[in-house]
């Protein structure tokens, strides 16, 4: 009979494991992995809040030393989600603090985060060191006040891109002056300026620091101080980028930037000024992310500078790089993982620069590494699509947006279908991707067909009936993702395919064809399914059944129906009957 | 969605905008909704006229409510021909930019010298008794009457039936005001840069649009100390 390992030592090979991925794998082998397993799991990942209860993660993982959560659905970064939906972290934030008294880390995208939150968070974990709010909102600079004054070793305060009510930038204050523990400050989305004698003192007395990022408000000609009392920093968001043309700010400037032997990152940029964009040529053959997509700089000066940096893996930039910027980043940067290109005037019908299709092209044949693309453009074709595809079949995530909605491929005047059906037929490993330009039921039989690693799909504006979804539906195996806009879709697809809905994370329809009663039955037959509906002109049952609704979130969730639903959302559960019922409690705090 | 008709848009903002006009302070400057059908006399007082419409016309939005969701179908089921889609500005969401990353550019427009430009678009609304904020993106509107009819689609689940269907209501007529403003009507109001609560309408629409941070509907009797301001209006134009 063969024996087991000793608890001890499978607890310390499982110490190896660090994702999720594997832990969950682990823990199916048996019921004593199981147990092991659950007992030493330090970090948890909830991609989605609503589909389990904190109750329920505390009472299988009772030592968890690091929390990521994330609420609302993607689409909510344009607007699509109403203010109000929820992804509230408080009931969280409590049920955490009865059970982890050790907790260190909690990270959150897409969250309604309150003062209340943070100030709890900032009194309950007393070895908090790593707080990540990502696109969140809900919360005041009074806030942040509590997480500095309170989190004695504080390590990591990045507040990403959120939404941060400035009463004043008095709070950075708060920071006592034993705390030198901070390794990462990004404070880059806040308006108001903070103390910059704090700021400055803060920096000096953090000699682990290695990421800081500022805002706006800090002012050029006073990188110098910062950067002088940080030489070790390896990514740096300056504040605003500009000042009056003067030999002594620049020559300052560059003499710092000197020092940073370490420097391997740059972001902020913002209001810049292109003159003072040589003060960093001495870091640039070191830089392997850039981050220039605030800076309004064109070329030359734009190109000419991304061109020194001939390390670089990872380039956001706004479109006034134009093709022949991105020509010459392909002849330069043969290291390049990730490109993003942004509008720097979307809603202009007009081009207001040169950017094409054939920068994207260039950049795909002439950059072996390329796998991650983000491209905001105003004309695509399938020949482009398909020379792309050819290039790099190492693709990984392809997004391309085309500005104008249903454009064709504006050489022969067809449909996409062709150019994306490349993309996925040739790059196997491709993990995500978002479709735009004109786009027949067609596009979605190929990437049924061959997308068998896909796992999110952002879909708007394409496809004409229900084959297309239940062409995704049926053939995309590692689908954990779907957003839909404007197309027609319908209940068919949906129905036929209920059961995939429970092996995926979510999935969002919104401006669809999905009839109230194609969600009623949904709800009614997937109990482990939260059917959700967001109607905001009024309850879906005031018309007939056959009416679309205006969006609709389906997740799996072993939770049961939300509680806090704000008065536009209805769940569709068993017990809807001819009533709807909702429960109205209103969170937010 | 919160979205005014579709096609307004194809006539661009062509030379009304900057079109010299006679007319009093505050008096000018909206484009004028073709579907909403106003006449455009060339003086001043025309632009004043839509300023005046406070009340939201909410119930109006109520009998188009069933006629909206059967055009909406409409408009999904043939998205397949090639009909010309809404214009840009015009779609909620398109091109997918995050409103953080919109905020940021604009205000970095408008810090340039480009003149005009662009200001920090969202502005959250909250109307009283209703029990959750909205926002809205102030740039996507061109006049107070687009606004008008956005919010009215918003909130229009949560009037409580006390709007009539009135028509426009005569600005100029100093005690129908003050019918407005004891009545239980709502009024939009706003909160400007300098933390001022002020009645909407009463600046031009882009020096609104410049100005806003913050919508508030509230009850006509509480907008009563912002009607001061209103009321001087009124004696200026009779």
């Amino acid at each position: 009979m063969a024996q087991s390992f000793p608890e001890d030592v499978l607890e310390h090979v499982f110490s190896f494991l660090n994702y999720d991925k594997d832990r969950n794998a682990v823990s199916l082998v048996c019921k004593s992995w199981y147990e092991i397993e659950r007992l030493c799991r330090r970090r948890i990942f909830i991609g989605n809040c609503y589909a389990v209860s904190p109750e329920i993660v505390i009472r299988r993982f009772p030592d968890v030393r690091a929390v990521e959560l994330k609420g609302k659905p993607h689409f909510a970064d344009f607007n699509l989600v109403p203010e109000g939906w929820g992804g509230y972290v408080y009931p969280w934030i409590v049920s955490l603090a009865r059970a982890y008294p050790w907790l260190e880390e909690i990270k959150l995208k897409r969250m309604v985060v309150t003062d209340e939150s943070l100030e709890l968070i900032s009194k309950s974990f007393k070895n908090f060191k790593v707080l990540v709010l990502l696109s969140c909102e809900g919360f005041t600079t009074d806030g942040l006040a509590s997480i500095a004054a309170n989190c004695r070793n504080l390590r990591e305060l990045d507040l990403g891109e959120s939404e941060v009510e400035d009463l004043s930038g008095h709070w950075l204050s708060h920071f006592p002056d034993n705390c030198t523990s901070l390794v990462s400050l990004n404070i880059s989305c806040l308006g108001s300026e903070v103390s910059f004698c704090a700021l400055e003192r803060l920096v000096a007395r953090c000699p682990n620091l290695k990421t800081l990022r500022l805002n706006r408000a800090v002012p050029l000609e006073k990188l110098p101080n910062l950067l002088c009392r940080a030489p070790q920093l390896v990514e740096l968001g300056t504040g605003a980028y500009s000042a009056e043309i003067q030999s002594d700010i620049f020559s300052n400037l560059a003499e710092a930037f000197l020092g940073c032997k370490q420097l391997k990152g740059l972001s902020g940029f913002w209001d810049v000024v292109p003159a003072y964009l040589p003060a960093m040529y001495s870091v640039c053959s070191r830089i392997t992310s850039l981050n220039l997509s605030y800076a309004t700089a064109q070329n030359p000066e734009l190109v000419h500078f991304v061109s020194q940096c001939s390390n670089l893996q990872r380039l956001w930039v706004l479109d006034y790089i134009e093709d022949a910027g991105l020509e010459a980043l392909a002849a330069s940067c043969k290291d390049l993982h990730e490109l993003r290109v942004f509008p720097s005037d979307p809603f202009d019908a007009e081009a207001n620069v040169s950017l094409t299709e054939q920068g994207l092209v260039a950049v795909s044949e002439g950059c072996p590494k390329l796998q991650s693309v983000l491209y905001f453009c105003r004309q695509m074709s399938n020949a482009a699509l398909v020379a792309i595809a050819r290039s790099r079949p190492n693709m990984i995530r392809f997004r391309l947006c085309i500005i104008e909605p249903r454009a064709p491929d504006y050489l022969t005047l067809e449909p996409l279908d062709t150019g994306f059906g490349a993309i996925v037929e040739n790059c196997k490993e491709l993990r995500r991707l978002s479709m735009s330009g004109l786009l027949t039921d067609r596009v979605f039989e190929y990437i049924g067909t061959h997308a068998k690693k896909l796992e999110m799909l952002s879909i708007a504006f394409a496809g004409d009936s229900d084959l297309g979804l239940h062409h995704v539906l049926s053939g995309c195996e590692s689908l954990r993702k779907l957003e839909i806009r404007d197309c027609p879709f319908g209940d068919k697809a949906l129905l036929a395919n209920a059961t995939k809905l429970e092996t995926m994370r979510s999935l969002w329809m919104s401006s669809c064809s999905v009839s109230f009663g194609a969600c009623k039955l949904l709800g009614q037959k997937m109990p482990r399914l939260n059917v959700e509906v967001i109607n905001e002109r009024g309850p879906p049952d005031s018309g007939p059944e056959s009416c679309p609704v205006e969006k609709l979130y389906v997740y799996r969730t072993i939770a049961g129906p939300r509680v806090d639903m704000p008065g536009f959302v209805w769940t569709m559960d068993e017990q809807v009957s001819s009533s709807l019922s909702r429960v109205t409690e209103r969170r937010g705090d | 969605m919160a979205m005014i008709s579709e096609e307004h848009n194809k006539e661009k903002l062509g030379f009304e905008e900057t079109e010299l006009r006679l007319g009093l302070p505050g008096g000018g400057g909206g484009i004028v909704n073709g579907d909403f059908g106003k006449n455009t006399n060339a003086n001043g007082k025309r632009g004043y006229l839509e300023t005046v419409n406070l009340k939201l016309n909410l119930s109006l939005k109520e009998t188009e409510k069933g006629e909206n969701l059967q055009k909406e179908k409409n408009l999904i089921s043939c998205s397949n021909n090639a009909v010309k889609p809404p214009s840009k500005t015009q779609v909620v969401g398109w091109p997918p930019v995050r409103s953080f990353r919109k905020n940021v550019m604009a205000v970095q427009k408008s810090n340039s010298e480009e003149g005009v430009g662009g200001t920090a678009t969202f502005v959250k609304v909250s109307m009283d008794g209703a029990p959750y904020l909205r926002k809205v993106d102030l740039n996507m509107y061109k006049s107070y009457q687009d606004l008008y009819g956005a919010l009215g689609k918003m909130f229009s689940s949560f009037t409580m039936g006390k709007c009539n269907s009135q028509g426009m209501m005569d600005f100029m007529n100093e005690s129908k005001l003050m019918d407005l403003l004891n009545g239980s009507d709502f009024v939009p109001t706003y909160e400007d840069k300098d933390g001022d609560w002020m009645l909407v309408g009463d600046v031009p629409w882009e020096m609104f649009v410049g100005s806003c941070k913050r919508l508030r509907i509230m009850k006509g009797t509480e907008a009563i100390g912002l009607a001061p301001r209103a009321l001087e209006k009124c004696k200026y134009r009779s």
